[in-house]
């Protein structure tokens, strides 16, 4: 977050309780969103870490018992918790390295057109709307043997893309990509705009290829818009539940973290480990954003909203 | 004309990215015109033989698809509502006023924005069913409300900073009453970014699956998402994947819509709410 610099309140009396007053309604306006925002995710994830502390079952509420960190040994030395993590990673990654590749493209293609530009822009803000499900479900019978095209139109015969892991996970990820590369890509022309004009202009007086201008003036100029959108897009596909679950229903160690903490919470009704899969799920996320903030350095401030 | 060569070039990439966006459209339309009961095959074709509008007719006649449009008409405008409505204060105050707890409002809206959703659907279930409200309208709206906030403050917040808010106050040395002011002056000026932050709000809630599967059990409260997952054919011989397709083409022509119609909005929102224009 970018420093804040306070500036210094003039003295006299008028002006401070002015000030008190704009401070006064400046809380208030706020206290609202606070409030909702608090409510329905900072008391139910500490109820979650005083579950995790319990053995508890809704089906057995009568064995509710104290097992302290029990149930984090449980989760962390069960195989499921280090497959699911490595499914979340390799979608994760797959998807936001081609995202970003294909983003920048479009990116590009949105900047430099002349003819059809509205028409672009529009249509590529319709995977941006879709329902997810309705895009797991889209793919999902592309690529299914009773009604898909993509066998018959590739020649790939009776081939089932949903019988292993890797097929299963490539039809997930481009579901993924095809859903969200708009979002990255409006991001990153965003990006894309703010790069002044005259810097090109001055890189091609001096005889710069197009690539050496992309690389030692575009990007460079773009690393705060491109890094910000890389940790939310990172963030995002970290958290995926509705493709795995709609396609595959995590089938073929396709299951991801977000669809575990489901899984034990919702069909289980296992509320302990449950929950302490629920916290650790959290703690991944805390220590994703910590690497891109403190490793990476990504600027947060270039988030709108803050001065 | 060089010049004209490349920019004929760029139009044809831009026509693959058209291709690339709308083409599982066409794919979806396609497979829900397809006859429920003898479109499996061994060897699948992209368009139907026969052209039928069954599916369409099942899916309006299914008390499961029509009462799960209904909840998730009502449950996304009424989060919606009230998101922006919260969020208009608060974005109020943060474009306009200096106050402590600002910086840290900011970033507490940005960590929820992170924050893993499926994290909490083990505490809300077990919250929302001793509150007695598991399975309802309002057990929806209150989390849809809370992870729709860091979106509808940081859009709105981004659309009030490039206010004029002089004009205010020219308006009251011209003679007018504050309320005059405001209305007159700063509500025009406003309402353009609120909509479009209404419209982004109202996407996340028209899509969101986690929690509409997890709070809900009945279609009392479930939403068109999850109802979706629940499918199955006219008969248990069927298979439903006709259904589901005329069904997903149902919910997704509102999205059309307002893609066609705000376009410009849209892109606007999603970038200033994002990253510093």
């Amino acid at each position: 977050m970018a420093v804040m610099v306070e500036a210094p309140a003039p003295a006299t009396a008028e002006v401070t309780d002015r000030a008190r007053r704009e401070r006064r309604m400046g809380l208030m306006l706020s206290a609202p969103a606070f409030v909702v925002m608090v409510f329905v995710t900072a008391y139910p994830l500490i109820y979650a870490v005083v579950l995790s502390l319990y053995n508890y079952r809704l089906t057995d509420p009568a064995g509710k018992e104290f097992v302290g960190l029990g149930n984090y040994a449980t989760v962390l030395t069960d195989p499921v918790w280090w497959t699911d993590f490595s499914t979340t990673l390799l979608i994760t990654v797959f998807s936001v390295a081609v995202e970003l590749v294909l983003g920048f493209a479009f990116a590009f293609v949105m900047y430099r057109i002349l003819r059809g530009r509205s028409l672009v822009r529009t249509a590529i803000l319709v995977p941006y709307g879709i329902i997810t499900v309705v895009s797991a479900y889209i793919w999902r019978f592309a690529f299914q043997l009773d009604s898909g095209f993509v066998n018959q139109w590739f020649g790939l015969g009776d081939y089932n893309f949903f019988g292993n892991r890797w097929s299963s996970l490539f039809v997930i990820v481009l579901s993924e990509i095809w859903k969200t590369t708009p979002f990255i890509s409006l991001l990153l022309l965003a990006g894309l705009v703010q790069v002044p004009e005259e810097l090109q202009e001055a890189a091609r007086v001096d005889g710069a290829t197009a690539w050496q201008r992309l690389k030692r003036v575009t990007l460079p100029n773009m690393k705060a818009a491109i890094m910000v959108a890389l940790l939310f897009r990172t963030l995002d596909a970290w958290r995926i539940f509705d493709n795995p679950f709609i396609m595959t229903v995590g089938a073929n160690k396709t299951e991801t973290l977000s669809f575990l903490a489901y899984r034990q919470n919702v069909t289980l009704v296992n509320l302990g480990a449950g929950s302490a899969v629920s916290v650790l799920l959290f703690l991944t996320v805390v220590v994703i954003a910590f690497i891109f903030v403190k490793g990476f350095r990504t600027d947060l401030s270039q988030v709108r909203g803050d001065r | 004309m060089a010049g004209r060569k490349a920019s004929n070039w760029w139009t044809v990439w831009g026509l693959l990215i058209l291709l690339w966006a709308l083409f599982p459209l066409l794919w979806m339309v396609s497979l829900s015109f397809k006859n429920p009961d003898t479109f499996r095959s061994v060897e699948p074709t992209f368009f139907p033989q026969v052209w039928v509008w069954d599916n369409y007719k099942t899916v309006f006649t299914d008390s499961l698809f029509t009462s799960a449009l209904r909840n998730s008409v009502f449950i996304a405008l009424i989060a919606t509502f009230l998101a922006v409505v919260i969020a208009m204060f608060a974005a109020y105050a943060i474009a306009r006023m200096d106050y402590p707890g600002k910086k840290f409002l900011l970033s507490m809206a940005l960590a929820i924005a992170m924050f893993p959703q499926a994290a909490l659907v083990g505490p809300l279930f077990n919250m929302w069913r001793s509150l007695g409200i598991y399975d309802t309208w309002l057990g929806l709206i209150i989390p849809y409300l809370t992870f729709a906030l860091p979106l509808s403050i940081w859009t709105m917040s981004a659309f009030f900073r490039q206010i004029p808010w002089e004009m205010e106050q020219a308006a009251q040395v011209d003679g007018a009453t504050a309320w005059q002011a405001f209305r007159k002056v700063i509500v025009p000026l406003a309402a353009p970014g609120v909509f479009t932050t209404a419209i982004l709000t109202f996407f996340f809630c028209w899509n969101e699956f986690l929690l509409a599967i997890s709070l809900t059990s009945t279609d009392r409260a479930r939403t068109v998402p999850a109802a979706l997952s629940f499918f199955t054919g006219a008969s248990q011989f069927q298979s439903p994947i006709t259904y589901i397709m005329a069904a997903s083409v149902v919910v997704t022509i509102p999205v059309v819509i307002l893609v066609l119609i705000f376009q410009r909005r849209i892109m606007a929102g999603l970038t200033a709410g994002a990253v510093k224009g």
